[in-house]
């Protein structure tokens, strides 16, 4: 079924920033122009208007952390063709899934004066852990042209043409020096999907991976090496796995190991959050 | 979205203004107002944004992470995190960076100040007093007004991308400074479009003052930061439109968080009454007018607004005042630009407590962490503006809704959404300390 001449476009929150749906709002440029194109018809962070579904394309930002979301997730992919994933929180549980490898009650406590107000789950989780998604886009927050690209992508049925190489090749790219090798920081973009235009290593610091973890990337091996070489702690290398998209598999397994290497090791514990 | 009408008895007499999700503001709220017999007996913004607990996970993060972590918290405002976590940082080891430092922190200010002011008062607020759903729809009938302000916010959003590398969680701020400062040329080359916008910025602030404003007067305790000598960003005194004067280290001696009972929510109160006070443009405004560029203070002598102000419905014209201060003070700092010595200053090791108030877009933002002597957060205290406002803000409606019953339902539903976005709310920022019961329309 081809898609309609102008989409209905809606975007969706769950517990996020709301950075990546502002993305679309910074796109100063193209928004009057990319509103001619597709029919926004529900995005509450700009609009009072918002139109029930049926959804040509549901953009949608944030991880899931309370039951009710869950549900309100799941009634937006019934109404929704292509579900588009965008943001860290959406498609590797955002920063707030830091509380996946710790005790939850323990967080709330540290926040909340009475935490069994609290309605939340034990984990913040990506969408794609509940429902079908047609796509994700990376980032924290995601790129507005990548973001643009997909959007228009998806409204004239093609493919987005988005890389997925690791940051490196941008960097080189971009003809920037390569801090890890040429100045011994700790840098993460060997693993990191590109998107971001190498943007850390151009500003003279390591990539700390906000675009997540890039397909068939070598974490270990380049876990080793910072170690090694570059003077990186075991609690280092289980911080950096476990910030920005730490739901992302890969990078899970990595600290599961440091955290086994710490037990056994018997200095388990030192790193806080993790221990 | 309009309010459903959920008649408990006939007539204008009894009835419930239920808003079950708030537009044009970031993050996910509610309003719940309940008249009964002709009397208002409740009004509730509530806050549905699930919590994400950041004070909790910057527990046994470096000290050195905290700006990009809570960065995290906000994308309309990161740099105001960002620079809160730094100076709280800064205040725990001493470290006092060069005055090429101070100016460039301060041109990143004005450029998150633009962006911010530029996207409520054109595309959240705006719609409001003009009658449109969005921006988007209120562009068929005045494009070049919404033209305007998406050119201003662009050029606010490319002082922070220069100096921070992205306009939303810039890369480029660390504990101590930055970790490269850009080359001159790349600032200069901005100053062109940066006076085209300060132009523009000037027939914004004439624009929203012809603007029509609701009737509303308040005795409101004001509180925003003041400076010796510049309008405040990041340094100076904690000051009250009541007398309080204070450094920023005494704020926790002098504010406190309550629990409400008719909700789950966690309000930001002085101390010892537990009353409420105001954050944010018009508090920063009505305290430190004497701290405006004299081409601010001419502007607002123009519109009449060279007095105090205290129709929170005004604040889109003082928000237009503060976007024309920050172009007027960007382009003074580009154009008598000090380059630092070095992109930051080194990090001794070492902890212990430090703490930071800033002024972000939406006002007080009050930093507070605690750090053992390996470098590591133990303790992490975060009071964002919209908590603070909250109180505030219900006490506005309330005075609202009782004054105006006899408006229709829409009539009056949009008047309380107006009002809301009066404070610009930013409810991501607010709830990972403000929590209520999952309550949707």
């Amino acid at each position: 079924m081809a898609m309609p001449a102008q989409p209905r476009l809606a975007v969706f929150k769950f517990a996020s920033c709301d950075g990546c749906q502002l993305s679309l709002l910074d796109c100063e440029d193209e928004l009057l122009s990319i509103s001619e194109r597709v029919d926004i018809v529900h995005f509450p962070e700009a609009s009072r208007r918002m139109l029930k579904g049926p959804y040509d394309i549901a953009l949608v930002e944030g991880s899931i952390t309370t039951a009710h979301d869950r549900e309100r997730l799941t009634e937006i992919r019934e109404q929704s063709r292509f579900l588009i994933c965008i943001g860290a929180c959406a498609t590797a549980g955002g920063l707030q899934a830091m509380r996946n490898f710790t005790d939850v009650g323990d967080y709330a406590r540290a926040v909340y004066p009475h935490p069994e107000y609290l309605s939340t789950l034990e984990t913040s989780t990506p969408i794609a852990d509940h429902v079908a998604v047609d796509y994700e886009l990376r980032g924290c927050p995601v790129d507005k042209y990548q973001l643009l690209e997909v959007v228009l992508a998806f409204a004239t049925g093609r493919r987005p043409q988005i890389a997925r190489e690791s940051v490196c090749m941008e960097c080189k790219a971009r003809g920037n020096v390569c801090v890890l090798v040429a100045q011994g920081q700790q840098c993460l973009g060997p693993i990191t999907q590109a998107g971001c235009g190498a943007l850390c290593p151009a500003y003279a610091r390591g990539c700390y991976g906000c675009f997540g973890v890039k397909e068939q990337a070598q974490v270990g091996l380049l876990i080793d090496h910072l170690r090694a070489r570059h003077g990186m702690t075991l609690d280092q290398a289980r911080r950096s796995l476990r910030a920005y998209n730490p739901a992302a598999e890969p990078l899970q397994i990595i600290a599961l190991e440091c955290d086994e290497e710490g037990a056994a090791a018997g200095s388990a514990g030192s790193g806080g959050h993790d221990g | 979205m309009t309010g459903k009408e959920i008649p408990i008895k006939a007539g204008l007499k009894t009835r419930r203004i239920d808003v079950g999700y708030l537009a044009r503001v970031e993050g996910e709220g509610a309003l719940m107002v309940d008249v009964v017999d002709g009397e208002l007996k409740d009004v509730q913004l509530k806050i549905f944004e699930p919590p994400r607990f950041f004070e909790a996970f910057l527990q046994g993060r470096e000290l050195t992470e905290a700006p990009d972590i809570t960065a995290r918290i906000c994308g309309i405002c990161p740099v105001a995190y960002m620079m809160s976590a730094v100076h709280a940082m800064e205040d725990m080891l001493g470290i006092r960076p060069e005055e090429g430092i101070r100016r460039l922190r301060r041109l990143l200010y004005c450029g998150e100040w633009i962006e911010s002011h530029v996207l409520h008062i054109y595309m959240l607020h705006a719609p409001d007093f003009l009658g449109f759903d969005d921006a988007i729809t209120m562009a068929r009938e005045h494009p070049d007004v919404v033209k305007r302000g998406l050119r201003m916010k662009k050029a606010g959003n490319d002082i922070v991308k220069l100096l921070g590398g992205r306009e939303i969680h810039p890369i480029n701020v660390r504990v101590g400074g930055f970790y490269k400062i850009p080359e001159v040329a790349t600032f200069t080359a901005l100053l062109d479009e940066l006076k085209w916008a300060r132009d523009a910025a000037a027939e914004t602030v004439l624009w929203t003052a012809g603007l029509h404003f609701p009737d509303m007067h308040r005795d409101y305790e004001f509180v925003a930061l003041r400076h010796d000598s510049d309008y405040p960003f990041s340094e100076g005194r904690i000051v009250s439109s009541r007398g309080l004067d204070i450094a920023m280290a005494q704020y926790p001696s002098h504010f406190s968080e309550r629990q409400v009972p008719h909700s789950n929510a966690l309000h930001s109160v002085r101390k010892p009454d537990n009353t409420p006070y105001f954050v944010g443009p018009m508090a920063r405004y009505n305290l430190n007018r004497d701290r405006l560029s004299s081409a601010t203070r001419k502007l607002a002598c123009e519109v009449g607004f060279d007095r105090t102000i205290d129709n929170a419905f005004e604040s889109i014209v003082v928000r237009a005042l503060e976007v024309f201060q920050a172009f007027d003070e960007a382009i003074e700092l580009i154009e008598n630009m000090v380059v630092p010595a070095r992109a930051a200053e080194v990090v001794p090791a070492g902890g212990g407590v430090g703490m930071a108030a800033t002024e972000a877009p939406r006002g007080l933002l009050f930093h507070r962490y605690e750090v053992g002597d390996d470098g590591l957060i133990t303790l992490a205290n975060i009071v964002p503006p919209t908590s603070q406002n909250q109180l505030t803000i219900e006490q506005d409606l309330h005075d609202l809704v009782a004054a105006n019953l006899d408006l229709s339902q829409s009539e009056l539903t949009a008047l309380c959404e107006q009002a809301i976005r009066n404070y610009d709310p930013c409810i991501s920022c607010a709830t990972h300390f403000l929590k209520l019961q999952l309550r949707h329309g």
